[in-house]
């Protein structure tokens, strides 16, 4: 007993360690967007602001355009999830719920792109897009998603084919002897059902699609189209950098992915079941 | 399905597949056959791609900073990996104690991962902020050496590698779930042989979660070999006035910011399209050996 005892005393001790370790960056980044400019640049530094700045936040849309940055950055990103969301359903029933030769090859061709560095089809794609004067629209960025995601896209299909299979089959074959064509079964049987997988890929879309750095660099050429993450970064090398506004930024550029979260805990703790890493 | 006849099955799944079909046709395929070609050319995106031959892997073969990327890189892979897997298992063991105010705990241990990578890599350049961060704070409180984190390239990387393991969040919970599926008699066995915590946990614990273990090793090698986004923003960040994507000495001069600046800074689209077959080639003898030597380690239970 005393053994057990011991045992989850040090549990409690340690968890409660490194969720204080875990948590403090957000205390530093709260405090910091609350501090004058002056006391961000105290020595020593101060954790909590001696006086609170909330104007900070208003000073940030005066900065940079940051409606302008999040108006955009909701732009793509909700395209995106309406693409994926029409687009990796399908392709999961096509390999989970339709006996057909094709499946066999598919789905393993569909979860093997996933190993695939970006880097390999980098360069061609901005060529093609480039040819059909893509580049600076947001079209690179919001097409892939309607056609599968490119190689990230196995991961929502993985996640869907899943939830498609634990679908009874003979609830499939009901619905056939009433005569009801595949595409009936799919909209008025699949999708319905499969409510809370749909959730989770729209949720990890969109969190994948705001927090997306790499593609709107490449992809985006005038600052009036800039995503939030782009508009911070030259934030950060254009100007003498002012932490406390910086932080301001970051924190209203978090809130909706931290609200996602907050809101929709158990997709979150689903999905990354699922795959442990991305989104 | 089941009832249908062959031939209407093929035509729906092959219609179902289609938009991931012709995704994958102009998305993926042809661009990676495409970066192959390119990658025997010294195209510049302004004059036709003429053929080199090997020209591109042979300047590639001879570029200091070539290496120098490579070797950053497989230091996040080598290093980074095994360190976020570690502190990923470490967490869910302890959080698998049946413990009061796990939902809490769990929330903690994963909420980093939710914070864009922008404003994460934001956040860290101010936290590790030689001067006025709150990590030199701490350490100068309880007298301990405060290096200059992101500007001192012996500490550039190591840097990298704290940001890492705060994002270990969805490691945590793969394994969390994987702990709950191993059998509780297994346990209550082990106790009536007397075993201890230590034994428990390299007898049973391990073993069962090295299916786990391999999807992670795997996934992190992938996603390391491919590291960018941290490294261009902290890069960023330390030297503005040249725009330089390599930060202090090309300490973090990695692979895929070394392609990235041959392509769309130096407009070398042959040489970056060699790059990138290099980094498929590496990425995917390093999977294959992964698993390969997966068969000797581990386990699938019954």
């Amino acid at each position: 007993m005393v053994i057990k005892d011991k045992k989850k005393i040090f549990t409690y001790i340690a968890v409660s360690l490194i969720s204080i370790v875990y948590l403090l960056p957000f205390v530093w980044l709260l405090a910091t967007s609350f501090k004058s400019f002056a006391e961000a640049f105290s020595i020593p530094p101060t954790l909590l602001p001696r006086e609170f700045h909330p104007e900070n936040y208003v000073e940030v849309f005066r900065r940079i355009p940051f409606a302008r940055y999040t108006g955009n950055t909701l732009l793509i990103t909700l395209s995106s999830v309406v693409g994926i969301l029409i687009s990796a359903p399908m392709a999961a029933f096509a390999v989970s719920k339709i006996k057909w030769k094709g499946s066999k090859f598919l789905f393993p061709l569909m979860i093997g792109c996933m190993l695939i560095p970006i880097q390999v089809t980098l360069v061609p794609l901005y060529v093609t897009f480039k040819k059909m004067g893509w580049i600076g629209t947001y079209l690179p960025l919001i097409v892939p998603a309607f056609l599968g995601g490119g190689l990230g896209g196995g991961y929502y299909i993985f996640l869907l084919r899943q939830f498609f299979l634990g679908v009874p089959d003979s609830l499939i074959e009901s619905a056939e002897l009433e005569g009801a064509s595949t595409r009936l079964i799919y909209w008025h049987i699949m999708l319905p059902l499969s409510k809370a997988a749909l959730i989770t890929v729209g949720i990890f879309m969109f969190l994948n699609t705001w927090s997306d750095f790499m593609g709107p660099l490449i992809y985006l050429t005038r600052d009036t189209m800039y995503t939030l993450g782009i508009g911070l970064q030259a934030f950060l090398t254009s100007h003498h950098v002012e932490w406390h506004l910086l932080m301001a930024a970051s924190v209203l550029f978090s809130i909706p992915t931290l609200l996602m979260f907050f809101f929709a805990q158990k997709y979150f703790i689903e999905g990354a079941k699922t795959s442990g890493l991305k989104f | 399905m089941r009832s249908g006849c062959k031939t209407t099955d093929f035509r729906n799944g092959f219609l179902f597949s289609l938009p991931w079909l012709v995704g994958f046709f102009l998305f993926i395929l042809y661009p990676i056959i495409q970066s192959l070609y390119y990658s025997f050319t010294d195209f510049n995106l302004f004059q036709a791609p003429g053929f080199i031959g090997l020209e591109n892997f042979r300047e590639l073969f001879t570029d200091d900073l070539f290496y120098k990327s490579l070797y950053n890189t497989l230091y996040m892979t080598f290093l980074g990996s095994p360190v976020y897997i570690v502190i990923g298992l470490l967490m869910a063991v302890l959080l698998n104690n049946k413990i009061r105010g796990l939902a809490f705990f769990r929330t903690a241990f994963y909420i980093p991962y939710i914070l864009p990578i922008v404003a994460t890599a934001l956040l860290w350049v101010w936290l590790l902020n030689p001067v006025n961060g709150l990590l030199n704070m701490f350490l100068r409180a309880i007298h301990l050496p405060a290096p200059n984190w992101l500007a001192d390239p012996a500490f550039t990387k190591v840097s990298l590698i704290l940001i890492g393991a705060w994002r270990t969040g969805p490691i945590m919970i793969l394994f969390l779930a994987a702990l709950q599926d191993v059998p509780k008699t297994l346990y209550e066995a082990a106790d009536i042989d007397g075993a201890g915590i230590i034994r428990k946990f390299f007898k049973i614990t391990l073993p069962a979660l090295t299916p786990a273990i391999l999807f992670q090793v795997i996934m992190q090698i992938i996603v390391n070999l491919q590291y960018f986004t941290e490294a261009y923003i902290i890069s960023g960040s330390t030297d503005r006035l040249n725009q330089s994507v390599g930060g202090p000495l090309n300490s973090l001069m990695f692979y895929a910011t070394y392609l990235y600046q041959n392509a769309f800074l130096y407009l070398k689209m042959g040489k970056a399209s060699a790059m990138a077959w290099v980094l498929f080639l590496v990425a995917g003898t390093l999977t294959f050996i992964v698993f390969k030597s997966s068969k000797k380690w581990v386990f699938y239970g019954d």
